[in-house]
């Protein structure tokens, strides 16, 4: 305990730990948000395909594409994160160039949340009435018209809550990727707690990840919300 | 402006559904033309294949002179844009405020924004709710929504308006209002209305034509005027005359129902069938409704047990000028 609480003490004295957590608290937030951005986008193009070439959707595509989409989604997402990451890297070493740090993280990132976001997002077009859907047929509009202007507009408040969702998702897989290389305030967490046996730092670490991912939740949940013209 | 060839639709599947079964009818323009019929009679179905919604299994659908079953898809869109489509359950965009729904037809067009809001304000004047323009749909009442999709539906100043169940999900007092705006659009405009319902009193109020749809195929057709005094066929009858009298509660033998067209009514004629034949009749109903302006009653009579007593109230009624008499068989409501 007293080891704990010295230890505790030199974080809030040694210069050297508050940059050690600015760059952490960096780092994670800028992975996070490229990594999300960049998969929420794949994402949603899987999601559209998904819904819009289902054989019950506003513009089937042929049934094989649709099932190969599907196992392929299946397989990623159910391959374990770490591995995956471990077989991406080497495209991260052609991507970026580097198979360790915060960069090299980034396209794991992508690879393992784009299918667990295309299923997310799924799932809420999925639920656009169908009705209306239908009323934009009636008016003339063409498939790429439904999934523009009424589907993604429609479920607006869902795609926030999704989004708010993967980038949680992203924040965690990140902070594991800290494990094999990756940066950020899960690298400064496992190197201290793990390796250094320094439980004050890695308390902190940690303490912080729950505090961006509370704000994110907080932020996103706030903006789904206020998005939503049905509670008004 | 809408004519209909033989139209079938069968949904395939474990047991299949012969939804509409070689339906061919004929629109004429700026009619208000009104297809009656039970639930699961193909009343959706039928005019989902209009504007091809749904794509018959077989026959031609015709409207404006172009056939939309020979088209393509990019041109059935097209043509699409020049029928608008009301729906029972609104289907409003809820994310967008009422003057951007309007719009939205517009904006598929292609219209400019500018120009599109102005015309959308002046369907939100049309409809009676100019004060609405930046409530979202979540904020109005049914009628108040039906009456918005209305104008969205005219924003892409259709020829035709498809309206399946416009006024079911609706209370008496807005079906009215909104059927008094269907048929004050028609009035102004010269559209070509169609009215998909279960009630006749919707068919009554506004329609000028009918067609009753039974189990998928089009039973019964004509002046609306003519289809409710005097209807052929089983179907037609439960439509028009849906609450009955169960005939074990009859204390009498045969039961005839008597319609009269226009102004005749009915208490002279039964006093004059005691008067004139000497034959006492039961009323066992009677009922006055206004069809387009002109009022049609009908009455159900229940005729003496005796058998040549009721031979003759049938005789003297037949007899009678402006009434049509119709022997009732099943009469079990
Ligand atoms: N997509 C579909 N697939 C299979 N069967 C269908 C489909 N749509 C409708 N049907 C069937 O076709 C028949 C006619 O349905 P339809 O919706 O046209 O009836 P309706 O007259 O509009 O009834 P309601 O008054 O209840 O709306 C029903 O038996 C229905 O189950
Ligand atoms: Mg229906």
């Amino acid at each position: 305990m007293d080891k704990f609480l010295s230890q505790m003490t030199e974080i809030f004295t040694t210069p050297k730990y508050l940059e050690e957590f600015l760059d952490g608290i960096w780092e994670t937030t800028y992975s996070t948000v490229v990594s999300t951005a960049v998969a929420f986008l794949l994402g949603l193009v899987l999601a559209v395909l998904l819904v819009v070439g289902d054989k019950d959707g506003v513009r089937p595509l042929p049934t094989p594409i649709m099932k190969a989409l599907n196992i392929v989604i299946n397989i990623l997402r159910s391959v374990p994160f770490l591995i995956l990451m471990l077989f991406v890297l080497d495209l991260s070493l052609v991507l970026v160039g580097t198979k360790i740090g915060t960069k090299a993280a980034i396209p794991p990132l992508i690879v393992a949340a784009a299918p667990f976001i295309a299923r997310l997002v799924e799932t809420s077009l999925r639920e656009t009435d169908r009705g209306v859907i239908e009323a934009a047929q009636a008016m003339g509009c063409s498939p790429f018209q439904i999934v523009w202007k009424v589907m993604l507009p429609e479920c607006r408040p869902a795609l926030i809550s999704s989004f708010t969702t993967s980038f949680i998702t992203i924040l965690s897989y990140g902070a594991m990727a800290g494990a094999i290389g990756g940066g950020g305030l899960g690298k400064t967490a496992i190197n201290y707690g793990l390796y250094k046996f320094n439980g004050a730092v890695m308390l902190v670490a940690t303490t912080l990840i729950v505090i961006l991912v509370q704000i994110a939740q907080a932020i996103g949940g706030h903006l789904a919300q206020r998005s939503d013209k049905r509670l008004r | 402006m809408i004519r209909l060839e033989h139209v079938s639709k069968t949904f395939s599947g474990q047991n299949e559904v012969h939804a509409v079964r070689d339906v061919s009818l004929h629109i004429a323009p700026g009619e208000i033309f009104g297809i009656i019929g039970f639930s699961g009679a193909g009343k959706s179905t039928l005019v989902r294949c209009i504007n091809l919604l749904e794509r018959p299994t077989q026959g031609k659908v015709f409207v404006d002179g172009l056939e939309l079953t020979a088209l393509g898809e990019k041109a059935l869109r097209q043509e699409r844009k020049k029928m608008g489509m009301i729906f029972q359950q609104f289907n409003l965009l809820m994310q967008r405020n009422c003057l951007d729904n309007i719009c939205f037809p517009m904006e598929i067009a292609g219209v400019s924004r500018g120009r599109a809001r102005k015309q959308a304000m002046e369907l939100l004047e049309l409809v009676d709710l100019p004060d609405k323009a930046g409530a979202y749909p979540a904020q109005l009442s049914g009628g108040q929504k039906q009456r918005v999709a209305i104008a969205r539906s005219l924003a892409s100043d259709p020829k035709v308006l498809l309206c399946d169940e416009a006024t079911s999900a609706l209370d008496p007092q807005s079906t009215r209002a909104i059927l008094r705006l269907i048929q004050k659009i028609n009035r102004e405009t010269g559209i070509t209305v169609v009215v998909i319902t279960h009630e006749m009193t919707v068919v009554e109020e506004i329609c000028h034509k009918v067609a009753i749809l039974d189990h998928g195929e089009m039973v019964e057709t004509g002046r609306v005027e003519d289809i409710f005094s005097n209807p052929q066929t089983d179907a037609g009858r439960r439509l028009v005359y849906p609450d009955g009298v169960a005939l074990e509660q009859l204390p009498t033998g045969r039961v005839v129902r008597v319609a009269f067209n226009g102004n005749s009514s009915y208490e002279p004629l039964v006093a004059s069938l005691a008067m004139d034949c000497g034959v006492k009749v039961n009323i066992l109903g009677a009922d006055t409704r206004s069809i387009d302006g002109k009022a049609f009653g009908t009455m159900l009579l229940g005729l003496p047990q005796d058998g040549t007593e009721a031979a003759r109230a049938l005789a003297y009624l037949k007899g009678q000028a402006n009434v049509t008499v119709e022997e009732v068989r099943d009469y079990h409501g």
